[in-house]
C-alpha cells in the first residue's frame, strides 16, 4: 500500500508517453474537419448575400445581421429601428429553456438524491430505470408526448371519463406543451450528473452538521447543496444548452406562437422562404450565447478550484 | 435516530419523475397493439399494426430507412469508438504533453455546440466542398457527435484500470503496442463495448443533423417517422416506435449488464 | 571487495521529479547471484531506485549498468530485468500459466517451449496444480508465488522485488521468507529486494543497503550493519540503540580514544570517517549492564521501566539529562526503584564510535 500511494496520486499514467499527439490525431482531424471547419464556413456564410430559393451568392455583406437586429421598413429605406421579432424569439427561447432547466432541477434533484441514497443493490435498479428514457429516441419520446396530450388523446379521455373536465383541454400548440416537451426531453440529463455528485457526497458531513444542531433542511441548504453544486451546475448546462436550440419539442408540440430558435433556423434552409445567410447568422448568434454560458461556467469553475 | 439521508417528499417526487418519463412511452406501446383504426379508442388486442409495418404500403420505405439507420449507426459507432479509444489512451496514459487540455475541449466540443448549429454548419460545409449529400455525409457527421459519447465510458473505464498491469507486461518484454493489445484492451473491453453501444444509440437517435445533411430521397428511421408524423400520428408509427423502444431497452440492458460484470471482476 | 562479476552497477544515480529530488547520487554494486536488500524508511527512494533499474523512470543523472552494459537508453521491455510488483499486478484476464509464459512469448519463445518452461517454474513455486486458474481464484500467498514465477520464468539477469511480502499476513510472510530465499539460491539470480521491515532485511539478505532521504547510508552484510553501524541514522534505524554524546580525543586507524559523559575514558572501534571532537557513541541496550553507583563506565539515575515479556526495558537518565535504555533479560536481577542512582557498564567491544 505504501508504495502504491505516490503512484496512484500522480495525475494520469505516462506509460505510453510520447504517443499522445499521435493518438489524438484522428480526433483532431475528424472534429477539426467535420465540425470546426464547418462552423467557420458557416460564419462565412453569415456574411454572404442570399440567393433566392436557397444557397448563397459570394458577395460579402452584413445584411443577415442587419436583418436580425434592425428594422428598416418594408422597402429598406426608413431610418433603422430595433427589430424585435427575432430578438423576441431568442428571448422567448432563452426563457423557455431557463424555465425547463428550473423545472428539471426541481424534480431532478430530489430524484437523484433519492436514488443515490438507496442501498447499493436497489440503487442500480433505480438508476437503470432512470437511464432507459435517456437512451430512447428523442423523436419517439416527443411523438409519444404529443399522442398523450392531444385534444382527443388518452390524457383528455381519462380526465373526461373521470369527470374532472367537461371539455377537452387544448394543450397542444401551447407554451405549456412546449415546456412539458422540453422538460420531458432533457430531464434525464439533469438527474445523471447530480446523481454522480450525490454518490460521492460524504455523509459524515451531514452527521457533523446534525451534530452541530442543523435540521435536515438547513443541512440541505448550507452543506449538501454547496458540496454537490458542481453536479447541479453540470446538469443545468446539460439541460439548458440543448433546450435553447431544441427543434423537435417546439416543432411537434408547439405552434406559430411558440416558435423557438431551432425552428427559426431550420426554416431558413427549407424551401422557397429560405435565407441561408440569415440562418447562418442566427446560428452564429445562438452559438455565441451558448459559448458565453460555457465560458462563464468554466471561469467559475477554475475560480472555485483556486480557492 | 433520524436518517440523515431522508427528506420528506423526495420519494413521491422520484415516483412522479419516473411516471412522467414512462407514461407517454407506455401508452404508445399499449396503443400500438390496438385493434381499432381510430388511434384513440381501444378496440381490443391485435398485432395488425406490426404486420402493417412489415408488409403494409409503407413497409418498403421504412425498411430502407431502417437499413440506412442501422448501417450508419454501426459504421459511425465503430469509427467513433476507434477514435475515442485512441484519444482515451492519449488522455489517460501518455503523461503530459502540449495541447492536452485543448484536445479534451475538442473531444467534448460536439456536446457543446447546439445540434441545430452543427446541422447548419455541416450542411453548408458539405455543399461548399461539393460533397453530394447522402449516406456518406450522414456517416461523416454522425461520427463527430458520437465521439464524445463513446469517449465518456471508455476513458472512465481506462482510468479505473491501474497501469501496473501494463507496466508488468513491459517488464516482461512486451512492447507498448503489445502491452496495449494484450493487457489494456481486454481489461477495458467492457468500457469499449459500453462506448460503442452508447454511440450506436446516439447515432440511431439523431434526427436534426441527419435531416439537414441527408439530401433528397435518403431517409433514416427518425426522418421517415418525422415526415410521417407531420401528417398525424398513425398506428403504424406507434408500432415502429415501440420496436425502436425495444432496441433502446436491449442496448441499455446490455450496457448495464456489461458494466456490472466489469465491476465484479 | 571480492572480485565477483557485478550484475548491476548503480553509478551516482540522480532522480528528480520536478523540484523534488528522490535520489541524490546513489551508487552501489550488486553481485551475481546475490540477495541484495534496499532498506529504509518510507519515502527514502527505494521504489524510485527499483523503477529506475526496471526502466519505468528515466534517471536524471548517473548510469545504471547491467553486466557492464549501460541500460539507460533501453525501454523497460528491452531490459533483461524482471519485477515482482508490490501488489503483484497479475493479469486478471489470463490464467496462471498464461501469466507465467507471457514474458517468454514476448521474448520470442515458441508456444510449446514457453509452456514447458512455465510449468517448470510453477513447479519451482509449488503451484503446478493451479496452472489453469485465474489470479482472482488464488489466495494472497499463491498470487505472490505466481508473481515470482512469472518474473523468474524468462531467467532475467536481475530480479527486482518491491515489498513483495507486504500484502501477506505475518504468519505467511515468515513462511514465504525462507521459501523466497531458497528459490533465490536455487536459481542463482541476483535479487534486489525492497523492504522497510528490518527483520526481513536482516534474515534474508546477503547484503543490505540502508537508505535515507535519497542517500545510501551504508552497504554491508546484515551482521556488519547491525553490529558495526557507521552513521547515527543506521545505528538508530536498525534495531534499538543508545546514542551517547562523547568527546573524541584521538582517532588512530579503526580505534578511537574518547571521553564519556562523567569523565571516564575508553578505547573503542571507530567507524571510518570518525574525527576527533564531539561525537556519538552507539551502544545497544542489551549490551549495557547495571552495577553499583560509582562503578562502571557511566553514572545514571533510574527513571522508569517497561515490561516486555522476555525482557524488561529500563529507562535511565545520565547526569547531563540524556536518556538511556538498558535491556535486562527476564529473571536476571531485580528492577531498581525509580530515582535510584546506578552505575552502567558497557560490555567489552559493544560500543562503537559513529562517523555522524
Ligand atoms: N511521480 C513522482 N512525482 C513526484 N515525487 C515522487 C514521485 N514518485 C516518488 N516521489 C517522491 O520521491 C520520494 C521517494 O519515493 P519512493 O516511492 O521511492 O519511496 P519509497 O522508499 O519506496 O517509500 P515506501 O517505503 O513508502 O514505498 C518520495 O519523497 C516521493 O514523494
Ligand atoms: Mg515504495
Amino acid at each position: 500500500m505504501a508504495g502504491a500511494a505516490p503512484q496512484g496520486a500522480s495525475a494520469g499514467s505516462d506509460i505510453y508517453r510520447g504517443n499522445g499527439p499521435r493518438l489524438l490525431l484522428p480526433v483532431w482531424l475528424w472534429v477539426g474537419i467535420f465540425l470546426v471547419a464547418p462552423v467557420l464556413i458557416m460564419a462565412v456564410y453569415s456574411v454572404l448575400t442570399k440567393e433566392f430559393r436557397g444557397g448563397v451568392i459570394w458577395d460579402f455583406t452584413l445584411a443577415a445581421y442587419d436583418q436580425f437586429f434592425l428594422d428598416r421598413g418594408l422597402f429598406g429605406d426608413e431610418p433603422p429601428r430595433i427589430e424585435w421579432t427575432y430578438i423576441g424569439i431568442f428571448w422567448r427561447s432563452i426563457w423557455q429553456a431557463g424555465l425547463a432547466t428550473v423545472l428539471c432541477l426541481l424534480i431532478g434533484f430530489p430524484t437523484a438524491w433519492f436514488i443515490a441514497t438507496r442501498p447499493a443493490r436497489v440503487r442500480s435498479v433505480w438508476l437503470f430505470l432512470i437511464t432507459i428514457p435517456y437512451w430512447v429516441n428523442l423523436l419517439i419520446r416527443t411523438v409519444s408526448m404529443k399522442f398523450l396530450i392531444r385534444d382527443t388523446g388518452p390524457l383528455n379521455e381519462f380526465l373526461l371519463w373521470a369527470g374532472i373536465i367537461d371539455t377537452p383541454l387544448a394543450l397542444v400548440n401551447t407554451n405549456f406543451a412546449v415546456q412539458l416537451g422540453l422538460f420531458y426531453s432533457y430531464l434525464p440529463f439533469m438527474v445523471l450528473p447530480i446523481y454522480a455528485a450525490v454518490e460521492r457526497y460524504d455523509f459524515s458531513l451531514s452527521e457533523a452538521a446534525a451534530d452541530l444542531y442543523a435540521d435536515s433542511w438547513t443541512t440541505l441548504r448550507l452543506i449538501i447543496l454547496p458540496v454537490v453544486k458542481p453536479g447541479i451546475v453540470a446538469g443545468c448546462i446539460l439541460v439548458f444548452v440543448p433546450s435553447l436550440g431544441a427543434f423537435l419539442a417546439p416543432e411537434l408540440l408547439g405552434g406559430a406562437k411558440t416558435f423557438m430558435i431551432g425552428s427559426l433556423i431550420e426554416e431558413q434552409f427549407k424551401g422557397a422562404a429560405g435565407n441561408w445567410p440569415f440562418g447562418a447568422a442566427a446560428s452564429m448568434i445562438l452559438l455565441s450565447i451558448v459559448m458565453a454560458v460555457l465560458l462563464l461556467h468554466a471561469r467559475a469553475q477554475t475560480k472555485g478550484d483556486r480557492t | 435516530m433520524t436518517d440523515l439521508r431522508h427528506f420528506t417528499g423526495f420519494r413521491p417526487l422520484t415516483v412522479l419523475c419516473l411516471f412522467i418519463l414512462y407514461a407517454p412511452l407506455v401508452i404508445v406501446a399499449v396503443y400500438s397493439f390496438n385493434e381499432s383504426t381510430s388511434i384513440t379508442r381501444w378496440g381490443g388486442f391485435s398485432l395488425k399494426w406490426y404486420v402493417d409495418v412489415f408488409t403494409g404500403p409503407e413497409a418498403p420505405k421504412f425498411r430502407d430507412a431502417a437499413i440506412n439507420s442501422f448501417t450508419i449507426a454501426i459504421g459511425a459507432a465503430t469509427c467513433a469508438t476507434l477514435i475515442a479509444t485512441a484519444a482515451a489512451v492519449a488522455m489517460t496514459r501518455a503523461g503530459r504533453f502540449r495541447g492536452k487540455l485543448a484536445s479534451l475541449a475538442l473531444i467534448n466540443l460536439p456536446l457543446m455546440v447546439p445540434e441545430i448549429v452543427t446541422a447548419v454548419a455541416s450542411l453548408v460545409f458539405f455543399i461548399t466542398i461539393g460533397l453530394t449529400t447522402g449516406l456518406l455525409t450522414i456517416f461523416l457527421a454522425h461520427v463527430v457527435f458520437c465521439i464524445p459519447f463513446a469517449y465518456l465510458p471508455i476513458s472512465a473505464r481506462m482510468q479505473s484500470v491501474p497501469d501496473v498491469y501494463e507496466q508488468a507486461a513491459m517488464d516482461l518484454y512486451a512492447t507498448p503496442w503489445e502491452a496495449f493489445r494484450l493487457i489494456l484492451l481486454p481489461l477495458m473491453a467492457p468500457g469499449i463495448l459500453s462506448g460503442f453501444l452508447l454511440a450506436f444509440i446516439i447515432s440511431l437517435d439523431d434526427f436534426l443533423i441527419t435531416n439537414f445533411v441527408k439530401g433528397a430521397g435518403v431517409e433514416t428511421l427518425p426522418t421517415a417517422i418525422f415526415g410521417s408524423v407531420k401528417q398525424g400520428i398513425k398506428p403504424n408509427i406507434m408500432a415502429i416506435s415501440t420496436l425502436l423502444l425495444g432496441v433502446s431497452v436491449v442496448c441499455v440492458t446490455l450496457s448495464w449488464l456489461i458494466g456490472r460484470a466489469g465491476q465484479k471482476r | 571487495m571480492l572480485d565477483v562479476a557485478q550484475a548491476v552497477e548503480i553509478d551516482s544515480v540522480v532522480k528528480r521529479y520536478g523540484t523534488v529530488t528522490a535520489l541524490h547520487g546513489v551508487s552501489m554494486a550488486i553481485a551475481e547471484g546475490e540477495f541484495f536488500t534496499l532498506l529504509g524508511p518510507s519515502g527514502c527512494g527505494k521504489t524510485t531506485l527499483l523503477r529506475c533499474i526496471a526502466g519505468f523512470e528515466q534517471v536524471s543523472g548517473g548510469a545504471i549498468r547491467l553486466h557492464g552494459e549501460d541500460i539507460a537508453p533501453l525501454p523497460p521491455h528491452k531490459r533483461m530485468v524482471n519485477t515482482v510488483f508490490q501488489n503483484y499486478a497479475l493479469f486478471p484476464h489470463m490464467t496462471v500459466l498464461d501469466n507465467v509464459t507471457f514474458g517468454l512469448l514476448r521474448r520470442g519463445w515458441g508456444t510449446r517451449d514457453a509452456e514447458a518452461r512455465g510449468r517448470e517454474v510453477l513447479r519451482l513455486v509449488q503451484l503446478s496444480e493451479f496452472a489453469q486458474r485465474r489470479p482472482g481464484q488464488l489466495s494472497g500467498g499463491q498470487q505472490q508465488r505466481v508473481a515470482l514465477a512469472r518474473a523468474l520464468a524468462p531467467r532475467p539477469k536481475v530480479l527486482l522485488l518491491d515489498e513483495p511480502l507486504s500484502a501477506l499476513d505475518l504468519k505467511l510472510r515468515q513462511a514465504v521468507r525462507s521459501e523466497l530465499k531458497s528459490i533465490q539460491r536455487e536459481t542463482g539470480i541476483a535479487f534486489v529486494f525492497v523492504t522497510h521491515d528490518q527483520e526481513e532485511a536482516l534474515t534474508m539478505s546477503d547484503r543490505i543497503a540502508v537508505m535515507s532521504a535519497g542517500h545510501v547510508q551504508q552497504v554491508g552484510p546484515p551482521r556488519e550493519i547491525y553490529e558495526a553501524p557507521q552513521t547515527r541514522f543506521v545505528a538508530d534505524f536498525i534495531g534499538e540503540t543508545n546514542l551517547i554524546d562523547v568527546t573524541v580525543t584521538q582517532v588512530s586507524g579503526a580505534v578511537a580514544r574518547l571521553q564519556l559523559p562523567g569523565g571516564a575514558a575508553m578505547d573503542c572501534p571507530a567507524a571510518p570517517g570518525a574525527r576527533p571532537g564531539p561525537g556519538h557513541l552507539s551502544v545497544r541496550p542489551e549490551r549495557l549492564s547495571l552495577c553499583a553507583a560509582g562503578q562502571g563506565d557511566l553514572a545514571a539515575v533510574m527513571q522508569d521501566h517497561v515490561y516486555l515479556g522476555t525482557d524488561t526495558q529500563l529507562l535511565m537518565r545520565l547526569a547531563d539529562g540524556a536518556r538511556l535504555v538498558v535491556r535486562q533479560q527476564a529473571g536476571s536481577g531485580t528492577v531498581p526503584d525509580p530515582g535510584a542512582a546506578l552505575g552502567l557498564r558497557i560490555e567489552a567491544g559493544a560500543a562503537r564510535l559513529l562517523a555522524d
